[in-house]
């Protein structure tokens, strides 16, 4: 043996050994998919991503494009940063946009935060991965986010309608990932599966990884509905009788569709001060979108439906 | 916010990077309250928000089973159907962390039928909570996921003898499930065991010492997870690196990119491809932050050789002094995880570290009865069941026993079919000790390929008459090869005079000229490792002498399709013979040019006395008994 092995593995510190094991999966997708794409929906859980994506196949760019399910709705920093971030991976961007959605006039105002999810994402996204064929798909999801994703396996298998089915997934034992799909099937991969909040925003902070700016506090235009900060990102805002926006000192935990996410009033404008407004946060995460506040199951449902 | 200390924080900081990880699992039979335990862990840490807290306790209204308390379980009993049915399916995944440690836990199923999810979460921990219903003592179900703990690796076990309260407490139960496990558990692998009386409804000896648990001066759980010591080996073992995929940004960077599975890499070190035994020295280390000197297990690393070796997914670089094996036949322990019983024989394919390779079951030794962990005799292999078996794989691949080192020694198996993980399996050895010799770097030849094939390249020479039959054997014979896995190809007049031969025409000269070229083709094939199929009048023995001349001994096998000229001539499937005798058609065989019978011919079909199928058993038996498949 080397001389070197007096070098111990415990030596990794946590979040080195969570880095590896991410970089190993995007590894394992590249090399038996045909055709990966990885899902950016431009928040933090992507950004750590992406930059992961980078690191794993150094020094070549990452092998598979961004697919960015626009509904039109994000806010306008995310946008201007999505297509900075591309460039800087030197990785192709494929956006994708619910055509009939729009034609429709389908908004998070006239049909419900439900009804507009499913057709502008749930939808939108299954219509994407349908007409570009991709096999594979990267997500970010996490399984300390919520109850039913913290069931999901690290390749999670998808049938030709991209459904999920909780009750009967292929069991996933040791790093070895079954990627074996027919034609039409997919697997969605989450190399952030065994990540926390926490875990991510420490990498953010220790790689130095660029996030949207909104995640830091500052003055923005905001109304407050049922005790939700909702900023006003632009006029298709629509306005109740009396309601005014008023400037805040605010940021966001969590990004999504604008009308569909809440700021929390907070001071902390650097990095270090995020995570230590984490580390005594008392309200989980998804408790900033408003998709998630129906009933316990409503998760799953949706995933079973092909929801990210 | 609280007034931020920016030198707090970073005390704070470099505190959380200094915590290792400890990954266990709870498991034990249905009802045993594992996924309370996890509720209440992630309780007492303060790791449950507020909003998730409010959530539970609605939750816990609707479908709770502890009346008007929290119902713990509903927090990580994350399914639908799990919540309504107030039971686990599936493996869920929990996090927390305390001043001394991060925590990843599996919460695993109860039921028996989900026992496969138990195995999924058992393959990535360092350490068991195996808990036990004090009321019913030690169950099958703990047994059965005892036996799979130390199976899988685990050495770790904490003996959680759940629901003290409901015995009043009581040292004498407490210590009689103790005897009563380790009467079992002396035949499993399990270096510690750590037995705690508990409540998790109440908190008894959680993460709190239980008031009514005076008795017990051992460790709370959570005093035990948090100081257990579970280092790995990992970076002790030597050096095994499988090569997910290879780096090629350009023509002047070849990488090789993979996980250290286990062991250290060190710039100038010599490494070995395990299977074809090249070696090389490490020319560099790359990573997205700069080169490294070395790295160690668990790293993601590029690797660059100084030399040109052909190295692909699926390679394993190793340590030039301590190689694996390399085998294509194994003994192993196989968990079937699917309701279709494993079938021997049939074709599944194997994932060992990067590599997939198709192989198939030869032989079931033995079931393991999980409860008596008694060797049974077996046909086949259920849902669930563990079972000792032969495995035999298409090519030879390196490997570590499970034993050894996990990452080189465990595999999963898929049906090729649904594509379905249906079991996974834990190497133990080589079935051939001779394969124990490692493979010297040799060029590649039609031998290795061959090997590689599972099959002794050769020509099989169909020589009759036209109508004989001979394509039709041939055919058959092609079609039984191709269902035993050999890789096959069958060359005959049709798809040679239209493509490669388009040029002659049937002069002899032209005759010769097509057999030479069909047999120069034919020894391609054989270079290539094929069996290749050969269907062709060849009337001449100095032709097929030609033939047989090109090819090494043995890799030409003459199959004389010996049918009567009137049997041929009353088929007459192209009208040949008609043209013929009309004078149509010159130099037709047997009618105005001589056959000239083999002498010595391999294999002699008696053409017209049996059915086809028949004569192509005969051939395919040559061919088993002479070695070739």
């Amino acid at each position: 043996m080397s001389a070197t092995s007096a070098i111990k593995a415990q030596e990794l510190t946590h979040l080195q050994r969570l880095e590896a094991e991410s970089i190993h999966v995007m590894r394992e997708v590249a090399a038996e998919f045909r055709n990966p794409v990885m899902l950016y929906s431009i928040g933090k859980d992507s950004s750590v991503m992406l930059h992961l994506a980078k690191k794993a196949f150094y020094p070549s760019p990452p092998p598979f494009p961004l697919l960015h399910v626009d509904t039109t709705w994000k806010f306008r920093e995310m946008i201007a940063f999505r297509d900075q971030a591309a460039r800087d991976a030197r990785m192709d961007l494929i956006v994708h946009t619910n055509q009939d959605g729009v034609k429709q006039g389908v908004t998070p105002f006239t049909h419900g935060s439900s009804v507009y999810t499913n057709i502008m994402k749930t939808d939108a996204l299954k219509e994407a991965l349908t007409k570009y064929g991709f096999d594979a798909a990267f997500g970010g999801a996490r399984r300390d986010e919520e109850k039913s994703r913290a069931k999901e396996r690290i390749f999670s298998f998808r049938t030709e309608n991209h459904g999920w089915d909780p009750k009967n997934q292929r069991p996933e034992l040791w790093n070895l990932y079954n990627a074996r799909v027919r034609k039409g099937e997919s697997i969605r991969a989450f190399p952030l599966s065994n990540w926390t909040e926490l875990d991510i925003w420490q990498y953010i902070l220790k790689e130095d990884i660029p996030i949207v700016p909104l995640y830091f506090a500052a003055k923005r235009p905001v109304v407050e509905r049922d005790g939700m900060l909702i900023m006003v990102d632009d006029e298709r805002l629509p306005l109740a009788p009396g309601e005014s926006p008023e400037m805040r000192l605010i940021r966001f935990r969590t990004l999504g569709c604008y009308p569909l996410t809440a700021a929390m009033e907070s001071p902390a404008a650097s990095l270090p001060e995020i995570v230590h407004e984490m580390l005594i946060a008392r309200t989980s995460e998804r408790s900033g979108r408003l998709i998630d506040h129906d009933e316990a199951g409503s998760m799953e449902k949706k995933k079973r439906e092909g929801y990210f | 916010m609280d007034n931020f200390d920016p030198a707090a924080f970073a005390e704070y900081l470099s505190r959380q990077e200094r915590k290792d990880l400890l990954r266990f699992l709870t498991c034990g039979s249905v009802d045993d309250g594992k996924s309370t335990l996890i509720g209440r862990l992630l309780y007492d840490t303060k790791l449950l928000f507020e909003d998730q807290l409010a959530t539970l306790q609605k939750d816990s209204a609707k479908h709770g089973t502890v009346g008007e308390d929290i119902d713990f379980a509903l927090l990580v009993d994350g399914l639908e159907a799990e919540r309504e049915q107030g039971i686990t399916i599936d493996v869920a995944y929990r996090f927390f962390a305390t001043e001394k440690r991060k925590f990843i836990v599996a919460d695993t199923p109860g039921h028996e039928q989900y026992t496969r999810n138990m195995a999924t979460g058992a393959s990535n921990a360092d350490l068991a909570v195996i808990l036990i219903d004090a009321r019913k003592g030690v169950l099958t179900q703990t047994r059965r996921h005892s036996y799979i703990a130390s199976l899988l690796g685990i050495k770790n076990v904490v003996l959680a003898i759940n629901k003290i309260d409901l015995v009043g407490y009581s040292k004498d139960v407490f210590d009689q499930i103790l005897a009563d496990y380790g009467e079992f558990a002396h035949e499993l692998a399990f270096e510690s065991i750590q037995p705690i009386p508990m409540s998790a409804r109440f908190g008894d000896n959680v993460t709190q010492r239980g008031e009514s648990l005076g008795w017990y001066d051992g460790p709370t759980l959570l005093e035990h997870i948090e100081t257990v010591d579970v280092r790995s080996s990992e970076a002790e073992r030597p050096l095994r690196f499988p090569v997910q995929w290879v780096n090629r940004p350009n023509l002047d960077f070849r990488g090789y990119s993979g996980t250290i599975a286990s062991g250290t890499v060190s710039v100038g070190e010599e490494l070995v491809v395990a299977a074809s035994g090249r070696t090389s020295t490490v020319k560099s280390i790359v990573t997205f932050d700069g080169e490294k000197n070395h790295a160690v297990a668990g790293e993601a690393v590029t690797l660059t050789l100084a030399d040109e070796v052909d190295i692909s997914r699926g390679d394993l670089l190793c340590d030039a002094s301590e190689r694996p094996e390399v085998a294509d036949q194994f003994s192993a322990h196989l968990i079937w995880m699917h309701d279709d019983a494993l079938v021997p024989g049939r074709n599944y394919l194997f994932k060992v570290g990067t590599k997939t390779v198709s192989g198939s079951v030869t032989e079931i030794k033995y079931n393991v009865d999980v409860n008596s962990f008694q060797h049974l005799a077996a046909k086949q292999v259920e849902l669930n069941e563990v079972s000792v078996v032969n495995l035999s794989f298409r090519e030879p691949i390196a490997f570590d026993a499970y034993a050894d080192n996990p990452a080189t020694g465990g595999f999963i198996v898929i049906d090729r079919l649904s594509n379905l993980t249906v079991g996974a399996g834990m190497i133990d050895f080589a079935l051939r000790r001779a394969a124990n010799i490692h493979w010297q770097a040799v060029d590649l030849d039609k031998h290795r390929r061959g090997d590689a094939m599972g099959q002794r390249p050769a020509a099989i020479w169909f020589t009759g008459l036209s109508g004989a039959g001979k394509s039709t054997v041939a055919n058959l014979v092609e079609k039984r090869l191709f269902a035993l896995g050999k890789h096959t190809y069958l060359l005959d007049g049709d798809n040679v005079r239209h493509g490669l031969n388009r040029d002659l025409g049937f002069t002899e000269a032209d005759r010769v000229e097509n057999i030479r070229r069909v047999a120069e083709t034919a020894r391609l094939f054989v270079d290539a490792g094929v069996i290749v199929l050969c269907s062709f009048i060849s009337p001449f023995r100095s032709e097929r002498q030609l033939a047989r001349d090109l090819l090494e001994p043995g890799e030409f096998v003459e199959v004389f399709v010996d049918t009567p000229l009137h049997v041929a001539e009353k088929r007459d499937p192209k009208g040949l013979y008609k043209k013929a005798r009309e004078g149509r058609i010159k130099n037709f065989t047997g009618i105005d040019s001589p056959y000239e019978a083999p002498e010595r011919a391999e294999v002699t079909l008696a053409g017209g006395m049996a059915a086809p199928e028949d004569l192509a058993d005969q051939v395919v038996d040559y061919l088993r008994e002479h070695g070739y498949i």
